[in-house]
């Protein structure tokens, strides 16, 4: 093996850390080159794109590209810090500000591009700011902090980002532009006036045609801004936005070629006018063009890594980028597509405007107007990726192009993803066409997530998506695919055709199941699917080992895990009924482990913040209390809610708390496919609410009338009447029927109500089964159930009696310590997990 | 990134191990800082048992949980599926399945007679 290339990146912006990408994939196997990676940044690459995101609570991690270790694993050097000073061209060597110097036998710019900021006389003052990098970023807050007005210096889309930071730091907000409009490059002066007025209204004031002549001392606010037309605007923080150049000095200092006006001289390979020297992104000046969006900066990287694998036989080349753009600026959407400002000669406008409602659309089109060249879209932009399509790939308009822009006073000719040619480009950031997802499709992608990972289509800025969508959909009806009922990719099976055979086969574990009828190792749909039908079936003790890999992370640790990695502690307390001394004991443990303790809708007592090595010690005292486990975590019966009845309340009918109490200790530990909820009210005031639960149950004078499959949650659904006034035996019979057939036959993580609304023949056909027997199963339901309540066990009880299981209950396998990042702060009186800013440096 | 200062360090028993399963161990790195691993312990296709190691903090949750997530296979790979919002991760390499954006570090990690070692 030859002696692997060393590549030198000057850069790791969001294209240098494109290219390094593009390259370590390329390179993975050919091992045929060295990745050197020099940033005069203090961080690896981060999402510039969303930038502004920052304000609304991202922090710099959230949009950081990469991390050290990826680059680690990835075999690359790279420095932090180490901005490169100096260039030998014919010694092939770089050398940074510290004087370290790398040889390269390629070397890559992608040094990006700096703020502009104007020659204006008292431009330097120490709260006149730049908006390019996360540092900048933490200025302007830090500026924000001891400033009432803002003034953002340029109406371009940057600066409107910026205008729209300084909002939401709570500023007094201006935007001054030199043109007579806003974002004067993307759109038209009919869209920047909408844009404008739409920009007022949310509170930003904007001045056009105006010329900065001089920034000096304010008498309200810090400074003041001196206009050409002799106004003036005072305020207390300046933030420059008027364009970017390209950082071209090393370029310039050791004679590379560039612009007149700056930007680093490529061809259609990137390769600048020095041997073995490339430059990529916004240095990068091609055909006199610089390209200012990431797409373009994407391609360039991409063009160079296959020319450095593959030399020259490499077919990407550089051809120039659309420059269409599609973004929402403090709320408001805006679209720019071609040649929006209609400069191509002959051509057509079609502009529709609304006012009211604060839209704006024009189509630019051919003299012949067959073909769309482009257009602008302010207030409403769902037109966006049809007209792209049309422009882009040179998609013959339909008579009458107005249409395309108007609503639908009839019917709209849709562009549909089948009309779209292979060649059409679905995803501009990751150069993704049509024909690459009907490629992905044809080799086994049947899901849009299937095609999104293995084309990255909308990984990039993500406007795509619901395009991307509506082409995988349409392939696949093309082909005839129909939604299938199998499990998952292991079990070509229902869950309840599963159930069948394990009850059926007498299959007590995974392994056998899998061995007998699946593929494949199983995975995160499956197993706890398995698990929970299993448990349902034969009721085992959960954390068996057979059985202990196939819970979920609640049921392995008997509690429920949350945000921090914590747990949550729920006792049982049947139908809500507590006695004092039980009270106590629920309140000391809470006391001694410093727990957060609040009430649960179900009527119990939830404790938080529970470490996992604390669970066991938890247990053992709520037991030695004569409490047991809740099943808080389990897809099982939660709770059975009562109201006091007929015992304490003047209008009960029934005793409520005892029926609550029997149903609860009959279903209790139930595993289902979903949570079950009961609830038991004294008389029809229905104080239990016992109408938007699974089961409820309601005292009338003569008996119980029982109500099957409501829930609350996301959608909520009232119970239906399923059979009034029954006699305690007959309700519980029942119950015993409807639970075990739900059980049977249910999908994974169906709750009662979807079930019921998805069988055929619905709540009549629930009664067939259930009281006329017309499917001759209840017996077998009945025994069923019967073997699940004989067979209870309080699994936190048999746990802490077994040593093997109680040994998952450590945080570490070697150390007694404690996870550091497990912090909390107080609040009224309790703890709470610490918020990512409160917690205290972990290393 | 390969490393001449790392050495084979013996974490715990085989038996500490729970197969199918993950368990957590914390360890310092050749900078002396402690950073948690998962171990995971893995019936391959081949009948042979496998343990792998990746980082245990979980990027997306942000909190140190990955060891109790579910060991899953898709198309062959084998992975962790995180118990606060279940990304896959691919126990060889780290990816995630589901955002591409994202991989964990990973460690060499073996069996060597009762022991597991891992190369830090």
């Amino acid at each position: 093996m030859s002696t692997p290339k060393k590549i030198v990146v000057v850069g790791n912006g969001m294209v240098g850390h494109h290219f390094v990408e593009q390259l370590h994939n390329l390179n993975s196997e050919a091992k045929a080159v060295e990745i050197t990676v020099l940033s005069g940044e203090s961080r690896l690459a981060y999402d510039r794109v969303h930038l502004s995101e920052y304000f609304a609570g991202k922090t710099a991690d959230d949009l950081a590209m990469t991390s050290e270790m990826v680059y680690q694993q990835w075999g690359i050097n790279f420095f932090l810090d180490a901005k490169v000073t100096h260039i030998n061209r014919e010694l092939q060597t770089v050398t940074t500000a510290a004087g370290v110097v790398y040889n390269y036998d390629k070397l890559v710019l992608a040094t990006g591009s700096y703020p502009f900021v104007p020659p204006i006389p008292g431009k330097d003052q120490e709260h006149s700011l730049v908006y390019r990098t996360i540092d900048d970023l933490d200025a302007i807050s830090a500026s924000a902090k001891v400033s009432k007005v803002g003034v953002v210096i340029g109406g371009g889309l940057l600066g409107l980002e910026a205008a729209n930071a300084l909002k939401q730091l709570g500023l007094e907000t201006h935007v001054v532009e030199f043109a007579p409009q806003l974002m004067a490059v993307q759109i038209d002066a009919g869209g920047g006036k909408l844009l404008k007025d739409k920009i007022e209204q949310l509170g930003v004031q904007v001045h056009t045609s105006k010329a900065t002549q001089e920034i000096k001392a304010g008498k309200e606010c810090r400074y003041q801004l001196c206009f050409s037309d002799g106004e003036v605007l005072e305020t207390d923080l300046i933030l420059f936005s008027a364009g970017i150049r390209p950082y071209d000095n090393l370029a310039k200092e050791f004679g590379l070629e560039v612009g007149e006006r700056g930007g680093i001289v490529v061809n259609d390979l990137c390769q600048t006018s020095g041997e073995n020297i490339y430059a990529i992104g916004e240095c990068a000046l091609w055909n006199n063009f610089i390209f200012g969006l990431v797409a373009p900066g994407y391609t360039m990287a991409r063009v160079v890594a296959n020319h450095i694998i593959a030399g020259d036989e490499s077919s990407e080349r550089f051809t120039g980028a659309d420059m269409s753009t599609k973004l929402k600026l403090m709320g408001v959407d805006v679209g720019s597509i071609g040649d929006a400002h209609g400069r191509t000669s002959g051509c057509l406008t079609y502009t529709y405007e609304n006012q009211p409602l604060g839209m704006y659309k024009k189509m630019v089109v051919s003299h012949d107007e067959s073909k769309l060249l482009g257009a602008v879209l302010i207030g409403d932009t769902s037109d966006y990726d049809s007209l792209l399509q049309y422009m882009l790939n040179g998609i013959e308009l339909p008579k009458s192009p107005e249409s395309l822009i108007l609503p639908s006073a009839g019917e709209k000719p849709s562009l549909g993803a089948d009309a779209l040619p292979e060649t059409a480009t679905i995803c501009s950031c990751l150069n993704v066409t049509k024909g690459d997802i009907i490629a992905a499709i044809d080799t086994g992608s049947t899901t849009v997530s299937a095609v999104k990972s293995c084309t990255k289509a909308a990984s990039g800025c993500g406007g795509c998506a619901s395009l991307l969508k509506n082409v995988v959909d349409s392939e696949l009806a093309a082909r005839g695919v129909v939604i299938n009922t199998d499990i998952c990719e292991h079990f070509a099976y229902s869950r309840q055709a599963l159930f069948d055979i394990i009850k059926v086969q007498e299959i007590k574990s995974f392994t056998e199941l899998l061995a007998q009828y699946g593929k494949g190792k199983g995975c995160e749909i499956c197993k706890p699917a398995v698990g929970s039908i299993l448990a349902s079936v034969w009721n085992e003790y959960v954390l068996n080992p057979q059985h202990v890999a196939l819970q979920d992370t609640n049921d392995t640790f008997l509690a429920n895990m949350q945000k921090d990695g914590t747990y949550s502690v729920v006792p049982r307390v049947p139908g809500g009924e507590i006695t004092a001394d039980k009270l106590i004991a629920i309140g000391q443990v809470a006391k001694q482990f410093g727990l957060y303790t609040k009430i649960t809708g179900g009527q119990r007592i939830d404790l938080f913040g529970a470490r996992v090595d604390q669970l066991p010690l938890i247990w053992q005292q709520l037991i030695d209390a004569g409490l047991e486990t809740g099943h808080a975590y389990g897809k099982s019966l939660r709770t059975v809610k009562s109201c006091v009845g007929s015992t304490w309340c003047r209008y009960g009918q029934q005793d409520s708390v005892t029926m609550a109490i029997d149903l609860e200790n009959r279903y209790k530990g139930l595993r289902a496919p979903h949570k079950i909820k009961f609830a038991v009210s004294g008389c029809t005031r229905e104080c239990a609410e016992a109408q938007s639960k699974d089961i409820g149950v309601i005292a009338t004078e003569k008996g119980w009338n029982l109500y099957v499959c409501g829930n609350g949650g996301m959608k909520p659904r009232h119970a239906d009447l399923f059979a009034t006034d029954l006699d305690s035996t007959t309700l519980v019979k029942y119950i015993d029927r409807i639970l075990m057939f739900y059980v049977k036959t249910a999908d994974r993580l169906q709750r009662t109500s979807v079930w019921m609304e998805n069988m055929e023949g619905g709540l009549d056909y629930l009664k067939k089964v259930v009281i006329a027997d017309e499917l001759a199963i209840a017996d077998e339901l009945e025994e069923q159930m019967a073997r699940v309540v004989d067979t209870y066990q309080c699994e936190w009880k048999t746990t802490l009696e077994n040593p093997a299981s109680l040994k998952r209950f450590r945080q570490f396998v070697n150390s007694d310590k404690q996870d550091i990042n497990i912090q909390f702060v107080e609040e009224r009186g309790q703890i709470r997990p610490a918020r990512a800013e409160e917690k205290l440096e972990t290393v | 990134m390969s490393n001449s200062n790392q050495n084979w360090q013996t974490i715990c028993e085989v038996t500490d191990l729970v197969l199918d399963s993950g368990v957590c161990a914390l360890v310092s790195d050749t900078h002396k800082q402690e950073q948690q691993i998962a171990l995971f312990y893995v019936q391959e296709a081949n009948e042979k048992k496998q343990v792998y190691a990746l980082g245990n903090f979980d990027p997306i949750g942000k909190a140190n949980v990955l060891y109790r997530g579910l060991i899953g296979c898709a198309d062959e790979q084998i992975f962790v599926a995180s118990p606060l919002y279940k990304q896959r991760y691919v126990l060889n390499d780290g990816r995630c399945l589901d955002d591409d954006t994202i991989t964990l570090p990973v460690y060499d990690a073996r069996i060597n007679g009762s022991k597991i070692e891992v190369l830090l």
